[in-house]
C-alpha cells in the first residue's frame, strides 16, 4: 500500500535561492498534489512606485529582480517614453540591446550553473560560473556595477561606450564563447546531465499554449515565440531568429538556454559592429499622461509593463506581469507523477524568479 | 570545548536566508562560493541546516511574512552565532523603505553583528563581512576570554 506523506519544500531550502514553499503530497516516492504557498517576498513595489516621481522609479523597478534588472529598467523606460511621446536616439537603442543581452547571458549561465548544482554536478557548476565571472567583469567595467547596472534612463541610456571599451568587450566575449564551446560537450552530451534531465517534466506544445507558458520554457516545447521578434529597441535591425527545440522536457529547456547563450553573444557582437554615432539621451519633457503597455523579452520570458500617468510627476498606476507567474501553472502540471528526486530539477527548469513574481 | 571553539573559528559554516531581497545580493553570495572568489579557502562552507550553522547571511528588507521564518532560523542556530546583513536593503531598507510590506532592515527583527552595504554588495565585501563576523564571534567565546 502506498504511504502518503505531506512534505513542506521550502521556504528555506539549499537549492532554492528564494523563499517559496511547495506543499508536496507524496505517495511513496511519487508526487501527488503540489500546492504552492507564496508571499514571502512580496514587498509592495507597485504601490511604492506610485509615490515616487517617474524618473526615480527606474531605480525601483530595477530592483524588482536583480538577475534581469536591465530588462525591467528597459521595459519601464519604454513604457514611459511611449506616454511622453519621445524616441530615444538610435545609439541608445543599440546600447540598450547590448546591456540587455549581456544580462541575458549572465542569467542563462547562472541558471545552467544552478541546474548542474541541483543534480549534484558540482564541477560543471563551478566551470560555468567561472565563465560567468567574465561577463560580470565586462558589466562592471562598462556600467560600474556588477549586478544592478542601472544603464537605462527615460529617453535613452545613462552611459556611453568608448572605442576602447567596445574592443575590450568584443575581446572578452570571444574568450567567453571559446570557453563555453569547450564546456558544451559536457553540458549537452554528458551521461549524468542527460540521465537527470531527458524525459523529465515533459510539456507538450498544446499544453504549453493552453497554459500560456512563456520564454525558453515555451520555445523548448516547439513554439517559436519570442518578443524580440517584434523588434523593440534595436532588435528589428539585428536579424533576430528565435531558438526552438522540440523535446518539451528539462533537457530541451537546457538546450534552448545553452544555444541562446551563443545567440546572445552574436547579437551583442552585431549590435556593437553596427553601433551608430550620436547622442545617447533625449531629454524627457513634461509629465506622462495616458496609458501604455509594453512587452519585452526578459531572460525568463515575456515581461509586461502597464503604466498609467495622470499628468502629474507621479504615476497613477504601475502594473508588472512577470514571466514566472505565467510559468508556475506549467510547473504544477509537470510535477504530479514525477519522482521525488526530480523535484529540484523540474522546479529549476522553468527558471523560477520569485522576487519578480511577488514584487 | 576548546577544540570545538578553535575549529569553529577556522571553519565557520554559513547559512543564507533571503528575506525578500531582489536576488541581486543572493547571486553575489553564490558568486562568493565559485572559483573566482572561493569562500572555501577560508574554511567557510555553505550549509542548508540552521542547526549546523555559525553565521547567518541575511539579504533583503525583511517582509512581514519572512520575518517569522527569519526569527525561527536565528533561534535554531546554536550559540555562539553571528548575523551578517548583506546589502543596503538588509541594512536599512534601501529602496524598499517606503514599501508597505517591508519592516525595513534585518536589525529590526534579530540582532545584527556586521553590516555589508552595497546594492548589490560586492563579493569581496561579503567575504570581508563574514570574516569580520567570525572575528566578533571569537571575542565572545571562552577561548579568547580565557587569555
Ligand atoms: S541591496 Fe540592492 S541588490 Fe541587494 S538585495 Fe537589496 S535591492 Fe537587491
Amino acid at each position: 500500500m502506498a504511504v502518503k506523506t505531506i512534505l513542506p519544500f521550502g521556504p528555506q531550502h539549499p537549492v532554492l535561492p528564494e523563499p517559496i514553499q511547495l506543499r508536496i503530497t507524496l505517495e511513496d516516492e511519487n508526487i501527488g498534489q503540489v500546492l504552492p504557498a507564496l508571499g514571502y517576498v512580496h514587498r509592495g513595489i507597485e504601490k511604492a512606485g506610485e509615490n515616487n516621481d517617474y524618473p526615480l522609479n527606474v531605480f525601483l523597478v530595477e530592483r524588482i529582480c536583480g538577475i534581469c534588472s536591465a530588462t525591467h529598467g528597459l521595459a519601464y523606460c519604454l513604457a514611459v517614453e511611449r506616454l511622453l511621446g519621445i524616441e530615444p536616439p538610435p545609439r541608445a537603442n543599440y546600447l540598450r540591446v547590448v546591456w540587455a543581452e549581456l544580462h541575458r547571458l549572465h542569467s542563462h549561465l547562472l541558471w545552467w550553473g544552478l541546474l548542474a548544482d541541483a543534480f549534484g554536478f558540482e564541477s560543471l557548476f563551478m566551470q560555468i560560473w567561472r565563465v560567468r565571472e567574465m561577463v560580470m567583469d565586462v558589466l562592471e567595467k562598462t556600467a560600474g556595477n556588477r549586478v544592478i547596472i542601472s544603464v537605462n534612463a527615460i529617453g535613452g541610456v545613462r552611459r556611453d561606450l568608448s572605442e576602447e571599451q567596445i574592443s575590450e568587450m568584443l575581446h572578452t566575449l570571444e574568450e567567453c564563447e571559446k570557453q563555453l564551446y569547450a564546456l558544451l560537450p559536457v553540458m549537452l552530451n554528458d551521461y549524468t546531465v542527460k540521465k537527470r534531465t531527458a524525459g523529465k517534466g515533459v510539456l507538450t506544445s498544446e499544453q504549453a499554449l493552453r497554459l500560456g507558458v512563456v520564454g525558453p520554457t515555451l520555445r523548448a516545447s516547439g513554439v517559436a515565440q519570442d518578443l524580440r521578434m517584434t523588434g523593440y529597441a534595436a532588435y528589428g535591425e539585428l536579424g533576430f531568429e528565435p531558438i526552438v527545440e522540440q523535446g518539451g522536457d528539462c533537457y530541451a529547456r537546457a538546450v534552448v538556454r545553452a544555444r541562446e547563450c551563443f545567440q546572445t553573444i552574436e547579437l551583442v557582437r552585431r549590435a556593437l559592429q553596427q553601433l551608430p554615432d550620436g547622442d545617447i539621451l533625449t531629454k524627457p519633457r513634461g509629465n506622462p499622461n495616458g496609458k501604455a503597455i509594453v512587452r519585452v523579452e526578459a531572460p525568463r520570458g515575456e515581461l509586461m509593463y502597464f503604466v498609467v500617468g495622470n499628468g502629474t510627476k507621479n504615476l497613477e498606476r504601475m502594473r508588472v506581469r512577470t514571466p514566472t507567474l505565467a510559468n508556475v501553472p506549467a510547473l504544477l502540471e509537470m510535477l504530479p507523477g514525477a519522482e521525488f528526486a526530480d523535484i529540484p530539477v523540474i522546479t529549476l527548469s522553468i527558471d523560477p524568479c520569485i522576487s519578480c513574481t511577488e514584487r | 570545548m576548546k577544540l570545538i571553539d578553535r575549529a569553529r573559528m577556522k571553519s565557520p559554516w554559513v547559512l543564507h536566508y533571503n528575506s525578500g531581497s531582489c536576488n541581486g545580493c543572493d547571486i553575489e553570495i553564490f558568486a562568493c562560493m565559485t572559483p573566482m572568489y572561493d569562500l572555501e579557502r577560508f574554511g567557510i562552507v555553505n550549509v542548508g541546516n540552521p542547526k549546523h550553522a555559525d553565521v547567518l547571511l541575511v539579504t533583503g528588507p525583511v517582509t512581514y511574512r519572512g520575518a517569522r521564518v527569519l526569527r525561527n532560523l536565528y533561534e535554531q542556530m546554536p550559540s555562539p552565532k553571528a548575523v551578517v546583513a548583506v546589502g543596503t536593503c538588509a541594512c536599512s531598507g534601501g529602496v524598499f523603505r517606503n514599501c508597505y510590506n517591508c519592516i525595513g532592515g534585518v536589525d529590526k527583527v534579530i540582532p545584527v553583528d556586521v553590516y555589508v552595504p552595497g546594492c548589490a554588495a560586492k563579493p569581496e565585501a561579503i567575504i570581508e563581512g563574514v570574516l569580520m563576523a567570525v572575528e566578533r564571534m571569537s571575542e565572545h567565546t571562552p577561548l579568547k576570554r580565557g587569555k
